[in-house]
């Protein structure tokens, strides 16, 4: 297991093989800890109207059910939801992020559990500022309950399917020519830097001239030095018509490919 | 090298769904099993998956299909590697009277340091008494402690009591909740490599010892008695019943004497903590019960005697319980 983007945490399982979690910063959690907390709220409204009946018998049993259920709401919301929805709450599932095994293994119970307990600590000595000191220190992002149940929060990753059909396709792609070293660019090239070429040719419209030369000019350089280009490839051709070249072959390798990526469970490309 | 993607896709295609379909079965139901040939089915397809996915990440470049078959290597991986016993159908009995008295056994050294700490914090604070009877001020976090016990003892016996009236429920509820929010603090400053636990538990013993030396040294050893013991006796091992968890942690933290890596430590030893302050919840709703409509009434309404045979039945049914329940199923539960 290592850390290699600042917010990303890889698992090498024993066959060799790697996947990524990216991790989900102190501002993610705190917004879902947010949406948590205004339903624990909602929760406690909810309470006060279901025992009301027992008001007009007894006020001191009414009361006494009160701060029972209030506090079996509070500490049990966030332990039973993360439970069933296999390390979602509420606000984590608007969010898009969940609780996840550090070993990427099948979240336990008693970890659900233990990282919720663990928030007494954590919120010392207000507004989780222990907690996302531990955050800020911790290599896989975790507040003190997360070390505890060794346990992480990472973002559910949603790639919506980019619009390629704003990406013309090239008349003529040199790429094309040179399977080899089409290839050899799907090898290298990186999710992250794929994306950044495509939303380059998405957006080149909104530059200025200036910038849409510089920006071009950027990343035909990098992308040139991965690869070894025979002459024929890059003869005549612009920095910004090359990255249309790049984004061509490294995106319209395959027509199947999801429209969208679904919850925890990514949908089915096939 | 693959080249043509489109037909890795459309050849590899049944075997990530099917495995999708297997891994999606297991997630939904804890519960469910496989049977051996579909054991060897499920990591055959594991097997050829990860394969894939090694052939993508070094031989093509496609971000969808790449993230997808990612998503579905790690959710197999969280099943196929998993070697600890399978979750089972949760059994509140089976749990309460079997596993919690086997963990606290298992962790008894970590109780006795907890309440090793409890008790030199009880010797400082009656030493503290004892020599400035003044310091109650400073040291009871109680008002109706700050009086001298013999005044607070008459106007208990004279009908104090009364004033909880009305809200004996209200009351009962605030210390069960109250103090289990102790309870998990004590236990979660075990992630202070036990540092922190140790001073809530000294600093309680303290309190307690300082109490217990104002009553006696003012002769009202008898009131103590039947003030606290009805409660105290499941109160008091609580506490120190998280403290003890607190320890656990500590212990899993320093790892000293252990090779696993610290995650790993922590993730095995996470049911342990969890048996132990489910526990201590359970204790200190019982302890809140008994606190509210039982320890605050007095003679001439309740005897002494009662309530101090109370408290010490509870205390041999408490020792009884950690002692010898769940003996006969050592062995058959992780």
């Amino acid at each position: 297991m290592m850390r290699t983007h600042p917010l990303e945490w890889r698992i090498r399982t024993p066959e060799g093989v790697t996947f990524t979690y990216e991790l989900a910063g102190p501002i993610y959690r705190a917004l879902a800890w947010g949406i948590d907390v205004a339903v624990i709220v909602v929760v406690g409204w909810g309470i006060q109207i279901v025992t009301l009946p027992v008001q007009f018998i007894s006020m001191d049993a009414a009361a006494g059910l009160i701060i029972l259920l209030y506090f079996l709401a509070s500490v049990g919301y966030a332990v039973l939801l993360e439970w069933l929805w296999r390390g979602q709450t509420l606000g984590k599932r608007l969010l898009g992020i969940r609780v996840q095994d550090a070993y990427g293994l099948r979240l336990r119970f008693s970890q659900v559990l233990i990282r919720n307990l663990f928030r007494a600590v954590d919120n010392l000595p207000v507004l989780y500022l222990v907690g996302v000191a531990s955050m800020l220190c911790t290599r896989r992002a975790q507040r003190l309950g997360d070390v505890a149940g060794n346990t992480m929060v990472v973002r559910i990753p949603r790639p919506l399917r980019p619009d390629l059909s704003q990406v013309t396709p090239p008349i003529y792609n040199s790429l094309r020519d040179q399977p080899h070293i089409a290839a050899r660019y799907r090898q290298l090239v990186t999710p992250r830097e794929a994306s950044l070429a495509l939303q380059a040719v998405l957006r080149r419209d909104q530059l200025d001239a200036a910038a849409r030369v510089e920006v071009f000019q950027e990343l035909a350089r990098y992308f040139r030095g991965l690869v070894h280009l025979p002459e024929e490839v890059v003869r005549g051709v612009t920095d910004e018509q090359y990255i249309r070249n790049l984004v061509d072959v490294l995106y319209h390798a395959s027509p199947n490919v999801p429209k969208r990526e679904g919850d925890v469970v990514f949908r089915s490309p096939l | 090298m693959i080249i043509d993607l489109d037909r890795f896709v459309r050849e590899e295609r049944p075997t990530w769904q099917e495995l999708e379909k297997m891994v999606r079965r297991l997630e939904d139901d804890a519960l469910a099993r496989l049977n051996l040939e579909e054991a060897q089915r499920f990591h055959y397809l594991y097997e050829r998956t990860t394969s894939d996915l090694a052939r993508l990440s070094t031989f093509a470049f496609d971000p969808d299909t790449r993230r997808y078959i990612e998503s579905l290597v790690g959710r197999a991986y969280a099943l196929i590697h998993d070697m600890r016993e399978q979750p089972h159908r949760f059994r509140p009995m089976h749990w309460f009277f079997g596993t919690l008295p086997r963990v606290f056994r298992k962790r008894w050294r970590a109780f006795v340091v907890a309440s090793g700490a409890v008790l030199i914090g009880s010797l400082f604070g009656a030493a503290v008494i004892m020599v400035d009877e003044e310091m109650r001020t400073v040291l009871f976090p109680f008002s109706h402690l700050h009086v001298h016990p013999s005044e607070r003892v008459a106007q208990e016996e004279e009908g104090a009591p009364e004033s909880l009236d009305g809200v004996r429920a209200t009351f009962s509820s605030q210390l069960m909740t109250h103090n289990t929010r102790v309870a998990i603090f004590c236990m979660a400053l075990g992630i202070t490599w036990g540092f922190g636990t140790l001073v809530i538990l000294f600093y309680n013993g303290v309190i307690l010892g300082a109490v217990a030396a104002d009553y006696i040294m003012a002769g009202e050893l008898l009131f103590l008695l039947g003030w606290l013991l009805p409660h105290g006796v499941v109160e008091i091992p609580a506490f120190i019943i998280a403290g003890q968890a607190g320890l656990v942690l500590a212990h899993s933290l320093i790892g000293r004497g252990d090779r696993r890596p610290l995650g790993k430590r922590l993730r095995d030893d996470a049911g342990e903590l969890a048996t132990l302050i489910g526990g201590v919840a359970i204790l200190l709703v019982w302890a809140g019960i008994v606190e509210a409509f039982l320890s605050q009434y007095h003679e001439p309404l309740v005897p002494y005697g009662l309530k101090i045979a109370f408290g010490l039945v509870e205390l041999v049914l408490l020792a009884a319980f950690l002692i010898w329940c769940g003996r006969r199923g050592r062995g058959r539960e992780a």
